[in-house]
């Protein structure tokens, strides 16, 4: 018996087994689709951005559709959007609320000031998050609109969609 | 102290607990608007002590105006307030145009104030949406950011951007209004003050709303004044202090709108004066609009505004008086602005924002000073928390619509 | 009768001078009769309302009005009842920058006399609690003064630390997220 005579390729990678209710399909695939349907963001604005990014999660644009709810806890979110200009004073606990997070997180800098420190290049100001974090996705704009963050949240999902082995309990 | 804790204290018997309990909150806190961070003692769930640190979002933006030029400055002021930008837009080009010694254009002024208002509308939206949200009614929250949306949409036909709109220039405004934006905002306050009933009808007799905003956070008149509370902060406590109607800028003097007040100074009364402040910008907006067409074709920057990169000096148009010889000279090189310094300050939507701007004739300010009404409403929340509960200070936060953005600058 | 007249009765040769700028009048005190005139201004003339308290550096000034002192604190007042503002100058020296604190006056001025003190390092004597309102507790140096640099040339430790450690840290991430320089 050989996967790939008996069974049927329902979607890519995806294989029905004809009269069972089973499918084979790699277990990364599987993860990383349960990983890009509920990503759950951090309740954590900064700045301006901070405001797009409710704007985003709020009636008008929705970002519910996408399984992407905001969690007020680091422990249960997955993803950390920087959203505005973040300072010397406050980096430490930017890299506090990162640490706490569990495995996967991924980071998303909103926004110039979190790219790259934007117009405020001064003594009290990071020139871009990724000083101290690992970023995913950069989304520049000043603020960015919704639309661009939405755009960000989904070529994330994409980078996710790309990964593979991120699982086991040997990291 | 509480009563329920001191039986409590007795029962157990414990000496240490005599010691005020220290707990942490923010600087990330999704309740707490921004990076605020604030340390409460406790005794029990009664709060003795609060000590609120800020500074978690200085960006320096002081020290970077000193270093641009006026023009190029303004565009940070976007970034103080950035729920309201246009407000902010709008007091540093007034403290700039004073020290210029420049008129604005009647139709310059008239579309700044619909602006601002439109800005006020949608600081006050986003406030009801996040203190409601806070007090927990999520309904309030979906329902104002629909209507902010459609503020912000017509923000972004104004001048392209949503948030940090940098409308205002000094001298006047960017662009002049299109048609079709006229008709788009003669139909939002059209439809507005039913949205603001729609709101009313969800919260303002909900037992857990009353509960939880009736009493809560009370300043006496006096005590408001002497705190530095402004804008609805103060006006809640029954003060009519309006920089609108005591120091009349752009367009103010020309429309007709009423200082709504508050009687016992509470948190509801705080809310009810914000919701009755819509109104009245919805009504101003109005008025505006209708006094539109009778500028028709006029200029909307002054004439002999500053460029947006601006040179240190420049051909004077009158003989000035040589600086040694005292002898009048025809075509002298004269600073474009000239040195002096100025106070200006207008009715944002937090409450006062000032600009204290000193000149020293070359092109970029000496010192620029932002009075932020958020810096000095957070240096009350220590007084207006104490006795209370821990859950009201969310609503303390709430009602004193602070941002960090202008506190910490 | 003018406010600054009624100034100039009551206290002589406290009152230094005034200036108007654009159509603005400011006058200039002793710093040691600050609280008795503020004091005085509050209680007698009205000026409730303290609306701005802030510093001003007059470090390398090359305008024509001449400041003797290196830095000046500001006042902005505001009269609710008459409508009338009213601008406080104090000279502070560069050697001896204090201040008498008007703290007990104008609770609000609290708050505005902490952060002038962190951004100028100029003190206020008889203020409560005095600390840094905006910098952290151990930065080096006053960033509004005319001499703290715009960009830092040197890296403030705390933070130097903090990115040391994040690039250490950075090794155990998955994939190839690294942080710049990790």
């Amino acid at each position: 018996m050989g996967v790939e005579k008996d069974t049927v390729e329902v979607a890519p990678d995806v294989r029905h087994i004809p009269g069972t209710p089973a499918f084979i399909t790699p277990l990364d695939k599987l993860i990383n689709w349960a990983r890009t349907g509920s990503l759950w963001p951090m309740t954590f604005g900064l700045a301006c951005c901070a405001i797009e990014m409710m704007a985003t999660g709020a009636s008008h644009h929705d970002l519910d559709r996408f399984g992407i709810i905001f969690r007020a806890s680091p422990r249960q979110a997955d993803v950390l959007i920087v959203a505005g200009t973040v300072t010397k004073k406050m980096a430490p606990v930017v890299r506090r609320v990162y640490d706490q997070m569990p495995e996967p997180r991924y980071v998303i800098a909103m926004g110039s000031c979190a790219c790259s420190g934007g117009v405020f290049r001064t003594y009290s100001t990071v020139q871009g998050c990724d000083e101290f974090l690992p970023v995913d996705v950069y989304i520049p704009g000043c603020p960015p609109r919704p639309e661009a963050l939405m755009y960000g949240l989904m070529k994330l999902q994409e980078k996710i969609r790309q990964e593979a082995g991120r699982w086991g309990f040997w990291r | 102290m509480a009563p329920t804790v001191e039986i409590h204290r007795k029962q157990i018997g414990h000496p240490e607990w005599d010691e005020p309990f220290v707990v942490n909150m923010g600087p990330q806190h999704p309740s707490t608007h921004g990076v605020l961070r604030l340390f409460l003692e406790l005794d029990g769930e009664t709060i003795v002590g609060c000590d609120p640190r800020i500074g978690y979002l200085h960006r320096g933006l002081e020290k970077l105006s000193e270093n641009l030029t006026y023009s190029q400055a303004l565009v940070l002021t976007d970034r103080l307030d950035y729920i309201s930008s246009a407000a902010n837009n709008t007091g540093y080009c007034l403290a700039v145009e004073k020290l210029l010694g420049l008129s604005v254009p009647r139709r310059a002024r008239l579309l700044r104030t619909i602006v601002c208002e439109m800005a006020r509308i949608s600081s006050h939206l986003l406030w009801l949406a996040t203190h409601a949200l806070d007090i927990g009614a999520m309904t309030v929250f979906l329902y104002c950011f629909r209507d902010r949306e459609w503020l912000l949409d017509i923000y972004e036909k104004i001048c392209g951007a949503r948030l940090t709109v940098s409308y205002t220039r000094i001298g006047g405004v960017r662009l002049d209004f299109t048609p079709e934006i006229v008709e788009e905002l003669y139909r939002f306050t059209e439809e507005f003050p039913a949205r603001i009933t729609d709101y009313e009808t969800l919260i303002d007799v909900n037992r857990i709303w009353l509960k939880r905003t009736k009493g809560v956070a009370v300043v006496p008149p006096e005590k408001a004044i002497n705190m530095g509370l402004t804008g609805p902060s103060l006006r809640g406590s029954g003060v009519p202090y309006d920089v609108r109607k005591f120091k009349p800028y752009d367009a103010y003097d020309e429309v007709e709108f009423e200082v709504p007040v508050g009687r016992n100074g509470d948190t509801y009364d705080r809310y009810r004066v914000r919701m009755e402040e819509m109104r009245q910008a919805n009504r101003i907006i109005r008025q505006c609009l209708d006094k539109l067409p009778e500028t028709e074709g006029e200029p909307v920057v002054a004439e002999g505004a500053p460029d947006l990169l601006m040179p240190e000096k420049k051909k004077s148009p009158q003989a000035v008086p040589h600086p040694k010889k005292g002898f009048l000279v025809k075509g002298a090189e004269v600073p474009v602005v000239p040195e002096g310094e100025v106070y200006v300050s207008i009715e944002a939507p937090k409450g006062e924002l000032g600009y204290y701007i000193v000149s020293d004739g070359s092109g970029k300010p000496w010192r620029v000073r932002v009075r932020a009404p958020s810096f000095v409403h957070i240096s009350a929340i220590p007084e207006m928390v104490k006795g209370h509960m821990v859950a009201d200070i969310i609503a303390v936060i709430g009602t004193l619509d602070v941002v960090l953005g202008e506190c910490d600058r | 009768m003018s406010v600054v007249e009624k100034l100039r009765e009551r206290f002589g040769t406290a009152i230094l001078g005034e200036e108007v700028s654009c159509d603005q009048i400011s006058v200039y005190v002793d710093r040691e009769v600050l609280p008795e005139i503020m004091r005085f201004l509050h209680d007698e003339l009205d000026f409730k309302h303290l609306a701005d308290l802030c510093g001003v550096d007059y470090l390398g000034w090359k305008g024509k009005r001449q400041k003797k002192e290196r830095f000046e604190v500001v006042y902005n007042l505001y009269s609710i009842s008459r409508k009338e503002p009213l601008r406080i100058k104090v000279s502070v020296p560069e050697e001896d920058p204090r201040v008498p604190s008007v703290t007990s006056i104008w609770q609000v001025a609290n708050w505005f006399e902490r952060e002038c003190y962190d951004m100028f390092g100029i003190r206020f004597e008889g203020h409560p609690d005095l600390r840094r309102l905006l910098m952290p507790e151990n930065w080096p140096g006053h960033p509004l003064r005319k001499d703290h640099p715009l960009e830092l040339e040197e890296e403030w430790p705390e933070y130097e630390k903090l990115r040391e450690k994040a690039r250490e840290l950075s090794r155990y991430e998955w994939g190839d997220r690294r942080v710049r320089g990790g």
